[in-house]
């Protein structure tokens, strides 16, 4: 019993940075994707090319090799390492949860820009027409017609992505990311016990328990009109 | 002098010439109908006055101001554009209402954007247009006799009481024109009768009018003028006596005897 106090605390304090890096990753993937839904749907041809390529190329390749090409490349092509950058006052674990932090909101972005190019272009062209008979905006069009529409067609395939990130946030640990996957491992290193590896099953069980009924809400209260 | 004046108005699309010179006038509170076939142009004619799409040749002007001017190519600034729209007003074949509000806040939307735009948020004038915007799409609503449906979402309403609040929600701007593109085509039958009395009703209120229609009926015996139009050009034009009881193209007598035709 005494064992497992020690471990759920040890795995309990993994999973808080779990929590951190999906969180963040969330926060700033979500704007970002629009950005680069934006990009991909530009009148501009360069500026549309260079998006979808980008887009493409994050996509087309595991989010583990983006991961250690942003952790260690800077260090092994141009000789500066992230750990010793300015920024980071020489604090390595900063460094390496910015590092990846940095891989995965650019993955998730891209995810998320797909999902949303899809949302915005199955908008009706009749909804932005209307906008424009009366009056309205391409600003307002977006932003007081288009959006919530948006919103309420994504929502299945964000809530889907946002779950992926949960366990996603596992690959973490092969940058040396103190998250609970990485505690778990060092336990079966160190003391050579097993079963907290399993254990850590639980915790993102409950999380996206949670995050489940959190978008199951969102999608009910959206469900009072129908585009 | 006639409130709209549209000259020598022409589209294509690709290689398809859409409209190939259309010339009409339209005096204020007179009602205009515009019927043929499928494909004649039609649709694209109102859409033009809406800009929404933008003509190659020809000019309109309302009330005696230039709106559109095809020799004229310096590039239009969107507001510009937003200003010459609001003496149009369009109510479309497929409603086209914001599903995310309720009836009557499809009603104020655009007008209280334009008054937020306007005047600062905390001015008494600001206030003072809201009460107004707000006042007037209660009697516009009333007046489309959808007052117990204002707190309604569109999900919750039949098409004819969609296309209602759709005329409300453009006579909200006060459109020195107003243009229906086939108000009724995607209506059951027996919902087509409503939205027709709607815009009858209307027309006592002396509001100038262009309707597309393919309701023979209603044209007749709403329009003061009829245009029937065939590939892209006016073929006749006339009272509805005129066109309809005594037309003179045999293009025009084909169209007609097609669509009275009864099985």
């Amino acid at each position: 019993m005494q064992l497992f106090w020690e471990v759920t605390q040890k795995l309990l304090s993994g999973f808080g940075l779990t929590c951190l890096l999906f969180i963040l990753t969330l926060v700033l993937s979500l704007p970002l994707g629009l950005v680069f839904a934006f990009g991909s749907m530009s009148r501009t041809k360069p500026l549309r090319y260079l998006t979808r390529g980008f887009v493409y190329i994050i996509r087309g390749t595991p989010l583990l090799l983006q991961l250690m090409i942003v952790v260690y490349l800077p260090g092994i092509a141009f000789k500066m390492p992230i750990t010793k950058w300015g920024i980071f006052g020489g604090n390595v674990e900063l460094a390496y949860f910015c590092g990846a932090l940095a891989a995965f909101v650019i993955n998730y972005a891209c995810y998320f820009s797909e999902i949303y190019r899809g949302g915005i272009e199955n908008i009706p062209k009749g909804q932005y027409e209307a906008g424009q008979v009366l009056g309205m905006t391409r600003r307002q069009i977006f932003f007081k017609v288009v959006l919530l529409q948006v919103v309420k067609n994504i929502l299945a395939p964000i809530s889907n992505e946002t779950i992926t990130l949960v366990k996603d946030t596992a690959l973490a640990r092969c940058v040396a990311v103190a998250e609970i996957f990485f505690e778990a491992n060092e336990l079966l290193s160190l003391k050579n016990i097993i079963w907290p590896l399993f254990y850590t099953g639980a915790f993102y069980l409950v999380f996206n328990s949670l995050l489940t009924v959190l978008f199951n809400r969102l999608e009910k209260k959206l469900s009072y009109f129908r585009s | 002098m006639p409130v709209l004046e549209v000259r020598n108005i022409r589209k294509s699309f690709g290689k398809t010439e859409v409209l190939k010179g259309i010339s009409f006038s339209l005096e204020k509170g007179e009602v205009l109908a515009v019927i043929g076939s499928s494909g004649s142009g039609k649709t694209t004619l109102l859409r033009c006055l809406n800009f929404l799409e933008t003509p190659d040749g020809g000019s309109f002007s309302v009330g005696g101001k230039i709106l559109f001017d095809a020799s004229d190519k310096r590039k239009k600034r969107d507001e510009e554009i937003r200003a010459a729209r609001l003496h149009f007003g369009l109510v479309f074949q497929s409603f086209n209402l914001f599903p995310q509000y309720t009836v009557f806040k499809n009603v104020t939307l655009a007008p209280e954007l334009a008054a937020k735009t306007k005047f600062s948020r905390s001015s008494a004038k600001y206030r003072e247009e809201l009460e107004s915007i707000r006042s007037r799409a209660h009697a516009l609503i009333a007046r489309v006799g959808l007052s117990e449906k204002e707190g309604a979402y569109p999900c919750e309403l039949s098409g004819g009481q969609q296309q209602r609040v759709a005329i409300a929600r453009a006579l909200a701007q006060s459109p020195d024109i107003l243009c229906f593109d086939e108000p009724t085509s995607a209506l059951d039958p027996e919902l087509t009768g409503e939205v027709l009395r709607v815009i009858k009703g209307l027309k006592s209120g002396d509001s100038t009018m262009v309707v597309v229609t393919h309701e023979m009926e209603f044209a007749r015996s709403v329009a003061d003028r009829v245009i029937f139009m065939a590939d892209g050009r006016i073929e006749e034009q006339g009272t509805p006596e005129q066109v309809f009881g005594d037309p003179q193209s045999p293009k025009t007598k084909a169209f007609l005897a097609k669509s009275l035709e009864k099985i």
